[in-house]
């Protein structure tokens, strides 16, 4: 069968320069370090910094609480209201300081859960080499024929929109587009001499996994974890979005662009300030992982002509 | 049979995916309707609610055969399923089918609007980016697609409202309803700005893979042998760059076309846009569990579909996987 590309995934170049045997693996720390090299790195870095800045230190400073009335609603920028207030007279600053944490921390307990599973069963599936390898990837592949935000809203519909139901569903997706990643990353590293003569020795199979497998495949896990870090965020915001956020009171700003999409004419900083926080983080963790994957090509470019 | 099949050429391996794609189909459907209806507790109280009466209760589960083992319930429902029977809605109390045919007919539509539009066009910039590597077009269209791949397509049809329907310009509907019984062709301004979300959420992908295929096939052996003969730069793009760069991006092309179908919810739903993703959206919230069945399935069923149609146009366009069946 023909390799797929991973949904959605602009990586496949990462893949298709051939390393030489016996190359040592990049250290993530030393990817990572020489990713930053490149501006649009740094700039991504600098995007995602501030946003979880704002996400964090942001309920300490908002000169509101997030669903105090303020004023009349959708009253434009001025006074107390320095972005106005909402459909509702709250105002549109403090709740955009309050509505980034739950965004944040659903998408990267997701994505985490995502990956530690994905990668698990990507390596398991790449060292088995036998039924069981078929068995992981075909169900794998039963998964990803869900759309992302279609298993979550499946899994809404039927047990509620509960924190931890939106983490599960958004790291069940991710599961599989990690777990080809690592089985592609990890076959030719299997075929290699020292993982053979690591077994004659009689080493562990989970050191194997995780001491002589795991370090071979960082770099293309690095890129694909970002990749599915913007999109777990995108998703995650798109539900609260469609009307299904955690908490319906609490300031999101998914939400916060659907309540005030109907009031753009009148008062457009109700809907265009999340608007632009939500772009700029995914923009930022989408320059991240375009610059890791840009480095690891050019390492493993400058390798393969050596 | 099976070893036929192994040795079958090329039919043998469209024969063989098919079977593949029955079974994952088969899974998918095992998998929706554990999740949906096999539930731990009981169904018809999860869709009726805290205040449904006792008679009530015992009407619904009579309906779903609840009162069925658990494998005879997946059995009724499977070749309901198959015979086009995709039960009865609970919100609107009519057959599933009758409801999602307009709305079926209103997605696709708006999914091969934007796919008539946005694939042809990635192609193009992504060769004609690759054909002017380090360019100031491929620099440029590079981080604009980087850019707007990031972007949720909430926030690109959010933005584009803004743009063109609200606050800054007030060139198109912002709202795209199709009234009841009425086709969305005849209402062309309506899907413009849907169908423009969809493209710009789809086309970053394809124009990316295509670029980097096409940039791998210019430097290869044939294209450097194509110039030397001779030819004129548009004939070897055209007629030898072309087809074998294109071999890669049918794959990206399915995928994102069955992330069309899950785009659609959210698209569907900020236009409202009567469609089957502003449907799913809202059975979810309406707790309309039949519906929400046949769209998995339906969804799913699409994304195998396509998937198969990709495999098989690689092969059919790749030379060299095609003598290797």
């Amino acid at each position: 069968m023909i390799p797929a590309a991973g949904p959605e995934s602009p990586t496949s170049y990462v893949a298709a320069v051939t390393v030489p045997l016996g190359t040592p693996p990049i250290r993530a720390t030393s990817l990572l370090r020489r990713s930053l090299r490149l501006w649009r790195t740094r700039i991504g870095v600098l995007l995602v910094g501030l946003l979880v800045l704002l996400a964090i230190v942001g309920p300490f400073v908002a000169p509101h609480g997030p669903s105090t009335p303020v004023g009349v609603p959708n009253s434009l920028p001025g006074g107390k209201a320095v972005l106005g207030t909402d459909y509702l007279g709250q105002d549109v600053l403090s709740r955009l300081l309050y509505g980034g944490r739950s965004i944040l921390i659903t998408a990267l307990i997701a994505t985490a859960l995502g990956l530690v599973v994905g990668v698990v069963i990507g390596l398991v599936a790449a060292y088995a080499r036998n039924a069981l390898d078929d068995v992981l990837m075909r169900a794998m592949d039963v998964i990803m024929a869900f759309p992302q935000i279609m298993l979550a809203l499946v899994a809404v519909a039927v047990v509620g929109p509960h924190a931890w139901v939106i983490v599960v569903a958004i790291a069940l997706t991710t599961v599989p587009r990690i777990a080809r990643v690592a089985r592609g990353a990890a076959l030719p590293v299997v075929e290699r001499d020292f993982i053979a003569s690591a077994e004659a020795m009689g080493v562990q199979r989970w050191r194997i996994l995780f001491v002589d497998l795991l370090p071979n495949t960082l770099g293309p896990l690095m890129v694909e974890a970002s990749l599915r870090m913007t999109y777990s965020i995108g998703v995650i915001a798109a539900l609260a979005f469609l009307g299904l956020s955690t908490d319906p009171n609490q300031a999101n700003w998914g939400t916060m662009i659907q309540e005030n999409q109907l009031d753009l004419a009148v008062q457009p900083w109700g809907a265009v300030a999340p608007i632009i926080a939500i772009a700029l983080l995914t923009m930022g963790t989408g320059l991240i992982g375009d610059g890791i994957a840009r480095t690891a090509a050019g390492i493993d470019r400058s390798r393969g002509a050596e | 049979m099976l070893a036929r099949l192994r040795s079958g050429g090329f039919s043998g391996f469209v024969v063989r995916r098919l079977l593949l794609g029955l079974i994952v189909l088969l899974m998918v459907s095992i998998v929706v309707f554990a999740a949906t209806q096999a539930l731990p507790g009981d169904p018809a109280r999860a869709i009726l609610g805290r205040s449904a009466t006792p008679a009530s209760l015992a009407a619904l589960r009579l309906k779903l055969h609840l009162d069925q083992p658990i494998f005879s319930q997946y059995w009724t429902w499977l070749t309901g399923l198959l015979r086009g029977n995709l039960g009865t809605s609970l919100a609107a109390q009519e057959p599933v089918t009758t409801l999602l045919g307009p709305k079926l007919v209103n997605s696709s539509v708006l999914v091969a609007i934007s796919a008539i539009v946005s694939i042809p066009l990635s192609i193009a910039i992504g060769s004609w980016a690759a054909f002017r590597r380090e360019k100031i077009f491929d620099t440029l269209s590079s981080n604009l697609l980087l850019v707007l791949a990031a972007l949720p397509e909430f926030v690109v049809a959010v933005v584009l409202i803004i743009l063109l329907a609200t606050t800054v310009s007030q060139v198109l509907p912002g709202t795209s309803t199709i009234p009841p019984g009425s086709r969305p062709w005849n209402f062309p301004s309506y899907l413009v700005l849907p169908a423009l979300t969809l493209v710009i959420a789809v086309a970053p992908y394809v124009a990316r893979i295509m670029r980097a295929s096409m940039v791998e096939v210019l430097e290869s052996d044939y294209v450097e042998m194509a110039r030397l003969k001779g030819l004129p730069e548009r004939i070897v793009l055209i007629r030898h760059a072309l087809p074998n760069a294109l071999g890669p991006v049918f794959q990206v092309i399915a995928l994102n076309l069955a992330y069309l179908a899950g785009g659609i919810v959210v698209v569907e739903t900020v236009f409202n846009y009567g469609g089957i993703g502003s449907g799913m959206q809202e059975a979810v919230i309406n707790h309309d569990l039949p519906v929400v069945q046949a769209l998995a399935m339906l969804i799913a069923a699409v994304y195998v579909a396509l998937n198969l149609l990709a495999d098989v146009a690689t092969i059919m366009v790749t030379p060299r996987l095609r003598t290797q069946l």
